[in-house]
This record gives C-alpha cells, structure tokens and sequence, in this order.
C-alpha cells in the first residue's frame, strides 16, 4: 500500500515541478520567476525525500539539507539583485 | 511493520503530494504577482512537512532510529519561507509589478 501511495506521490509532485517550469518560462515579470525557482527547489526536496523512501535508504537526506540550504541564498541573493541591483555592496 | 503505520504513511504521503500539487497550481494559474507569492507557502509548510514527517515514521518503523536531518529539513524550511517571500515582495514593490485591475488600493512607495 505504501508503494502504491508512493508512486502517486511522486506522479504529483513531478507535475508540481512542471506547472513550475511553466511559470518560469512564462512568468511576465523577474520576480515571477524567482518565486517560481524558490517553488522549484522546495518541490525538488520532496521528491529527493520520497526517493530516499523508495530506496530505502536514508542517505539522501542530506543533499535535500543542501539543497534546503543552499535554494535560500540563492533565493535571497537574487531578490537583493532585483532590488538593489547588486549582491554585496 | 504493523497496519496502522501504513495508513498513517500513505495519508501522510497523499496529504503532502495533494498540497504541492494545489501550490503549484495555484503558482500557474493566479492572475499576478502578489497573488501568486500566496500559493507555494502551502507547498513548502505543509506539502514538504507531511512527506518529511511520513519519512521519519517509515524509516523509524523500520527500526534505523530518528534521524536530525528531517528535523533540520522542515526546521529550515519553515524559518526561511517567509523570509525569502518577504524579499521577494519588496523586490516586487521597487520594481513596480503591475497589479490585476481589480486589486483594492495600491503598493506603496518605499
């Protein structure tokens, strides 16, 4: 049963990617899309912990702490580029 | 592994892959920008925290312990969504994203 839930899971979350890459092609405006890469990472975090799940292994967990980590710098450092119009002043 | 974890794992993976879909639906289909900043903070609360926490009962009912990385996971998650959305709509206001028409009162300066 547990297998079962698992392959809808990651049916849904991998079109929860898509729909996101759709905003990140459209989106009209920046901000748009790096709203859309922050959805992004966080919905590639889910589906690296239900691979660690199918797999049975807990070894992936840390590349999704990574992931979590390094998706809000990049996050915060592009919203400071759109504002101030450079990183670090 | 006994039944009643594996309903509770199945609701829980359902309940969470049910809230990132409706989040990134919501992304793709609200009509501007600070009405889409409202839909993928359920994706990243609830959506990611169900699937972590049906994580650590699977891998704890198969008797590998409590791990610290799905703590630090949903942990991390929860503190920075707000600040990076918070970010995100002040970048939005200085570069002065066009609202839908019929949006009440207006962004102010900064």
């Amino acid at each position: 049963m547990i297998l079962i839930a698992l392959y809808i899971t990651i049916a849904m979350v991998t079109l929860a990617a898509l729909l996101n890459v759709y905003r990140v092609i459209k989106g009209p405006d920046a901000p748009d899309r790096v709203l859309a890469l922050d959805t992004l990472y966080v919905n590639a975090i889910a589906l690296i912990v239900l691979l660690g799940i199918t797999l049975q292994t807990r070894m992936y967990l840390e590349s999704a702490l990574l992931i979590a980590v390094m998706g809000f710098v990049g996050t915060v450092a592009m919203a400071k580029y759109l504002k101030r119009g450079s990183v670090i002043e | 592994m006994s039944t009643f974890a594996e309903y509770a794992i199945s609701a829980l993976l359902l309940v969470g892959g049910a809230f990132t879909l409706i989040g990134a639906i919501g992304l793709a289909r609200l009509p501007d920008f600070y009405t889409r900043l409202h839909g993928p903070t359920k994706a990243t609360t609830v959506g990611v925290g169900a699937i972590v926490v049906s994580s650590v009962i699977y891998f704890s009912t198969l008797g590998r312990g409590i791990g610290v990385e799905e703590v630090l996971i949903t942990a991390f998650l929860f503190m920075t969504a707000p600040v990076s959305a918070n970010f995100l709509a002040k970048a939005a206001m200085h570069l002065e994203v066009k609202t839908t028409d019929n949006t009440r009162g207006q962004t102010w300066d900064q």
